[in-house]
């Protein structure tokens, strides 16, 4: 879980890195040449695939861990008073993991997947920039982004120092240091991305 | 019966390598035949049943808590005794032995307790290799601190929590007998009774707490280390589960029980606070190192004891025992609370208190940390600031506890403490092998009469426990089983089993129809009030005559007017409780017997005839140098059997403190 | 003051179970919660009714035994204290107060309030322990121990194995109570050489006994009587992928 979910995190940091390209408000020409090269390079199809690999197995990992734990305790409590000794994230993770899944079908249908068709049907990518200009027109749609990004950030709030404790990170020294890059991880990266459609929304960027 | 104590000839540092040189031997092969049935998990029973299967020995163990680790020796606080002499300050075996004789006050073997101090570094090398995370100083070493009644730092610890830390070493040595499969364990079980077959303790009929089905149990020897009886007092510092019943039983099955009435009252416990008190909690002994024990020089003095200013402090240990002053034994340090409350100076809402003080220590330690720190001129305020983070490192975790359990807090103003209820020194009689007067039956650790006299010593009884199951059984039980490797397993088909079963069934079965109307808390709590009042701290012949009619007519309204709810055949904590009271009831009476007939003042035991002008215990060793053992008859009476003691190297003196 | 109480009441672990409610009056401020059910069951029996079970031994916060849950929480509202420690002067007259027994699939309740908790002790056998003889161990101070990593142990090893941090979390997971001893003992130089089969034992022998799994949501720190910390879960974490990875796997 905590590898798999770190292997993602790196992943957010090239994701947030490029589409960061955006701001640079240059009509997206530096944004459609990183991204250009991302989705044409050999070796980044690679790395796509184990992309996809590791996704899988998080999210097959994390359904075998929430329905295995969830049978650990057949008879529920009458009052549960788990918020006086944890945050609702914490304890919220599959649920979180499910939005987030959600939103990712949802992003890829209107990213990846029409990009990719495009390529091998005619041969040649779609202008990614003109494209979430289009997407992030409808209030809908950018809703919808937010509430992913919501989702993303709380799990991350989790999941960042969780996967540190799954790899044995015990230290006083260091867990306070640990925690803190992932609290601000996991503000920073999805409010970058959740810039996007506002600004692109509201027309900041064009 | 004439009774044979087996002390080994020879001097007495010679004794017991002289025993173990020459005792009989079972062989491996002959090990793994021999079955034992050990009653109890705590640090007796733990410890011996690990080592015992260490020997190769089948082991079945009981305890009546739902894991062994229950057992209440976990709630020992302060600290184990042992002569490593690691602080250079004059220890010594030969030391270790003189201070619990005289802190016992001459009424313990020599022999015994000689052994006890010879085997007390091993305890602390054994349990450090077990994982037990002693208190270490910066370099590494073991730390050390003091106790009352002697003056050198012997004493090893975790933080408050030693017993737990010791417990859970012998558990886990234990456990991992389990899991070799040379260890059986029995939880959730409680013994009901013992079965003697040909005069020798054969087995167990034990009972499935959970179930409530009767079982037997069948072992070449029985082990009980079943622990203490100090709850016939009702309310005291053991466990809620702590009971006689395992040694009653044994007793009136022919183990004769020595000096029941050698029972200790512990200085500082937090004090009743209404009628509802289920039980009294201890604060430990190791706060006498830098709590200072007054109370008001004026009767009745209403202040508030922060208000009550130095020149109006009676420092009364201080006072009266100048040389060890606030570290003067248990039993010294009862009495002295008591007679300053009975005397119209105590504290607290029931005016049954005294106070125990931290504030010098703050202020001395407050000062120490200052000048390590380099602070130049230091507020009042920031040197009882620094003292109290000394103070909460050492203590921090009794003074929670106090807290917790009175809503004050000790950092700001003194604990109010009263003498509780902790140890009993009387038990079943053992010889110098721990066998009681039946063949195959021992008794280890609490439960038997040991090695503390009339008084034990704080850090003593972790000590004891711990010496009697890891270092002293493992080789006296070899002597007794050489001869029984030729006795095949134990049948549980014998009718003595049958028998015995059936006479446990009829008891319970006699509890359950009683359907009277009290419950059996009542009885329990009445029983504790007499115990208390009469057989308490300080006792006399009037008081004594008094309680003994009291405790007949009691129990015999108990079995009259008792309710036990519910069934046999379920888990049914009641009907548990109602046997313990029941067997409750029995000792109490042979307690006041013990203590009437004991016309001296000993240790715990102070009978208010027998005192100084000055109002210390005054002891008769012409008439009184032995051990009271006593043979249980019909229930009405019982027969006194002399152990004399004799001391061949200490010489028994007016225990001076002062 | 006045306190109503919801119980769990179940005859033994067949039965559904159900809640039961009583009313109890003159309870006292300075009374401990355990106290309290004290008078509770004083006052069934004279009813002739049957009192409420509940494990409970030496009611000053070390055996472990007592374990109630209290208002959705084990041992009740108050930070690093056991039932028979939480006193009724932290509720209000007139409260209502739900109490539960510990529930996880590998705690089986037994009767009302009491469950079956030997699942501790089986993982315990299964490697709690440092393997040395009676007899056999070098003088104590030959094995010094900084001070700081006897200090850690120590605070490792204050486990009551009460259970609580099952009771507490989501997931029913021991990860409290199992890394607490693996961690006592790995950072002990006597537990050294048993190291790396011990927690793989430990942590197979948890799974085995039916408790969830870890994800650090930290629930049972919050709630253990003796506040373990769950930087000892990371530690056993350590250790588990240390002994996974050690090119010597022991069988």
């Amino acid at each position: 879980m905590g590898f798999t979910g770190l292997f993602l995190i790196l992943f957010l940091i090239v994701h947030v890195t490029i589409n960061a390209c955006i701001f640079l408000n240059d009509h997206g020409q530096t944004f459609n040449a990183v991204a250009h090269f991302m989705g044409t390079n050999i070796l980044v199809h690679f790395l796509e695939l184990g992309l996809f690999v590791g996704l899988i197995l998080h999210i097959v990992q994390g359904w075998i861990i929430w329905s295995s734990n969830s049978k650990k305790r057949p008879v529920k409590y009458a009052v549960w008073g788990a918020k006086a000794n944890s945050h609702w994230y914490s304890r919220s993770m599959g649920l979180l993991g499910t939005l987030i899944f959600i939103f990712l079908v949802i992003h890829l249908a209107n990213f990846w997947a029409p990009n990719r068709y495009h390529y091998v049907v005619h041969g040649e990518e779609l202008n990614l920039f003109e494209r979430m200009k289009a997407v992030f027109s409808h209030p809908g749609v950018v809703l919808i982004y937010l509430g992913g990004l919501v989702s993303l950030s709380y799990h991350l709030m989790h999941g960042f120092q969780s996967a540190f404790r799954t790899f044995g990170m015990n230290s006083r020294r260091y867990i306070p240091i640990v925690k803190g890059i992932g609290v601000a991880f996991a503000i920073i990266v999805p409010v970058l991305f959740a810039l996007m459609p506002i600004l692109l929304y509201f027309k900041v960027i064009s | 019966m004439e009774l044979d104590a087996k002390i080994p000839k020879g001097a007495l540092e010679d004794k017991w390598k002289h025993y173990k040189d020459t005792v009989r031997l079972v062989s491996p092969a002959n090990k793994r035949r021999l079955e034992v049935v050990i009653v109890g998990t705590g640090l007796a029973g733990a410890s011996a049943a690990a080592s015992l299967a260490e020997l190769g020995y089948h082991v079945k163990v009981f305890c009546f808590q739902d894991s062994p680790r229950r057992a209440h020796s976990i709630a020992a606080q302060g600290g184990i005794n042992a002569a490593k002499n690691y602080q250079n300050d004059g220890d010594s075996v030969f030391r270790l032995f003189y201070d619990t004789i005289k802190g016992g006050d001459y009424r313990s073997r020599e022999a015994n307790v000689y052994r006890l101090a010879e085997v007390s570094a091993d305890i602390i090398d054994h349990c450090v290799a077990l994982g037990v995370p002693f208190a270490r100083e910066y370099g590494g070493l073991l730390a050390n601190r003091s106790f009352g009644g002697v003056q050198v730092q012997r004493t090893f610890y975790a933080a408050g929590q030693t017993g737990q830390q010791l417990l859970l070493g012998a558990y886990s040595a234990m456990q991992r007998q389990v899991a070799l499969g040379n260890v059986e364990v029995f939880a959730r079980h409680e013994m009901l009774d013992l079965v003697l077959i040909d005069g020798k303790a054969r087995g167990i009929i034990a009972r499935n707490l959970v179930t409530g089905e009767l079982e037997r149990h069948a072992g070449h020897a029985v082990l009980l280390a079943s622990g203490g009886y100090g709850n016939v007092f009702y309310l005291s510092t053991n466990a809620m589960g702590s009971n006689v019943t395992a040694s009653w039983k044994a007793h009136k099955r022919g183990a004769y029980f020595a000096n029941p009435c050698f029972t200790q009252i512990h200085p500082t416990c937090i004090p009743v606070s209404g009628d509802y008190q289920s039980k009294l909690t201890l604060m430990s002994e190791s706060l006498r190192n830098d709590g200072r024990v007054w109370v008001p020089k004026k009767k009745d003095d209403p202040r508030k004891p922060t208000e009550i200013p130095e020149e109006e402090r009676d420092y009364f240990l201080e006072r009266r025992y100048p040389a060890f002053g606030n570290l003067v034994p248990r039993d010294v340090a009862s009495r002295a609370a008591k007679e300053r409350c009975d005397a119209g100076y105590g504290v607290g809402p029931s005016k049954m208190a005294v106070y125990l003080d931290f504030r010098s220590a703050m202020h001395r330690y407050g000062q120490a940390e200052a000048h390590r720190l380099g602070i130049a001129h230091p507020t009042e305020d920031q040197i009882l600031n620094l003292g109290k983070q000394i103070i909460r490192e050492k203590y921090g975790n009794l003074f929670e506890m106090y807290e917790r359990i009175t809503g004050e807090n000790p950092y700001e103003t003194p604990m109010r403490i009263y003498p509780a209820v902790h140890y009993t020194m009387g038990g079943l009689w053992v010889d110098y092998e721990l066998m009681t007067t039946i063949p195959g039956l021992y008794a280890l650790g609490e439960c038997n009469f040991s090695d503390h006299g009339a008084n034990r010593l704080g850090a003593s009884a972790l000590m004891q426990g711990l010496a009697d199951g890891f270092f002293i059984i493992p080789y006296t039980i070899g002597n007794y089983l050489a001869d029984e490797i030729r006795t095949p397993k134990i049948s549980t088909d014998h009718p003595a089993f049958a028998q015995a079963e059936r006479e446990v069934k009829d008891r319970i079965d006699r509890l359950m129809s009683v359907q009277g109307k009290e419950t059996v808390d009542y009885y329990h709590r009445h029983l504790g009030k007499i115990m208390w009042d009469k057989c308490g701290m300080a006792r006399n012949a009037r008081g004594l005559q008094e309680a003994i009619s009291e405790i007949q007519a009691l129990r015999e309204e108990f079995w009259k007017n008792v309710r036990v709810p519910g069934d046999a055949n379920s888990l049914n904590p009641e009907l548990e409780k109602a046997g313990r009271v029941a067997d409750f009831l029995e000792l109490a009476e042979l307690i006041c017997i013990d203590a009437l007939h004991r016309n001296e003042s000993c240790g715990g035991h102070f009978r208010e005839e027998y005192q100084t002008p000055d109002g210390e215990a005054l002891r008769d060793d012409e008439h009184f140098a032995y051990v009271a053992a006593w043979e249980y008859q019909d229930g009405k009476n019982y027969t006194l059997h002399k152990e004399p003691l004799q001391f061949e190297v200490v010489h028994p003196t007016q225990r001076s403190y002062k | 003051m006045h306190i109503t109480l919801k119980v769990w009441r179940q005859k033994n672990q067949q039965d559904p179970g159900h809640f039961e409610t009583y009313q109890l009056d003159n309870v006292n401020e300075d009374m401990s919660f355990l106290e309290m059910f004290d008078v509770l069951n004083d006052k069934l029996i004279r009813e002739g009714k049957d009192p409420v079970a509940f494990d409970h031994d030496c009611r000053e916060g070390i055996c472990g035994m007592c374990s109630m849950y209290i208002n959705g929480r084990p041992h009740g509202p108050l930070k690093g204290t056991t039932t028979c420690q939480l006193h009724m002067r932290h509720f209000k007259d007139g409260d209502t107060i739900v109490v539960e027994p510990w529930r996880a699939a590998a705690f089986p309740v037994i009767k009302d309030l009491v469950v079956d908790r030997s699942a501790f002790d089986r993982i315990m056998q299964a490697g709690g322990f440092i393997s040395v003889n009676t007899g056999s161990a070098p003088d104590a101070n030959t094995i010094p121990v900084e001070k700081d990593k006897a200090d850690a142990a120590f605070a490792a090893a204050a486990c009551i194995g009460c259970g609580a941090c099952v009771a507490a979390c989501k997931n029913s997971s021991a990860m409290l109570f199992v890394s607490a001893k693996i961690a006592q003992l790995a950072l002990l130089p006597q537990g050294q050489p048993e190291r790396k089969t011990r927690v793989l034992n430990m942590i197979a022998q948890m799974q085995k006994e039916g408790f969830g799994s870890c994800s650090n949501i930290g629930s049972c720190e919050a709630e253990c009587p003796k506040e373990i910390p769950i930087t000892f879960i990371a530690k056993a974490n350590s250790e588990y992928l240390k002994a996974m990875l050690a090119a010597d796997l022991p069988e």
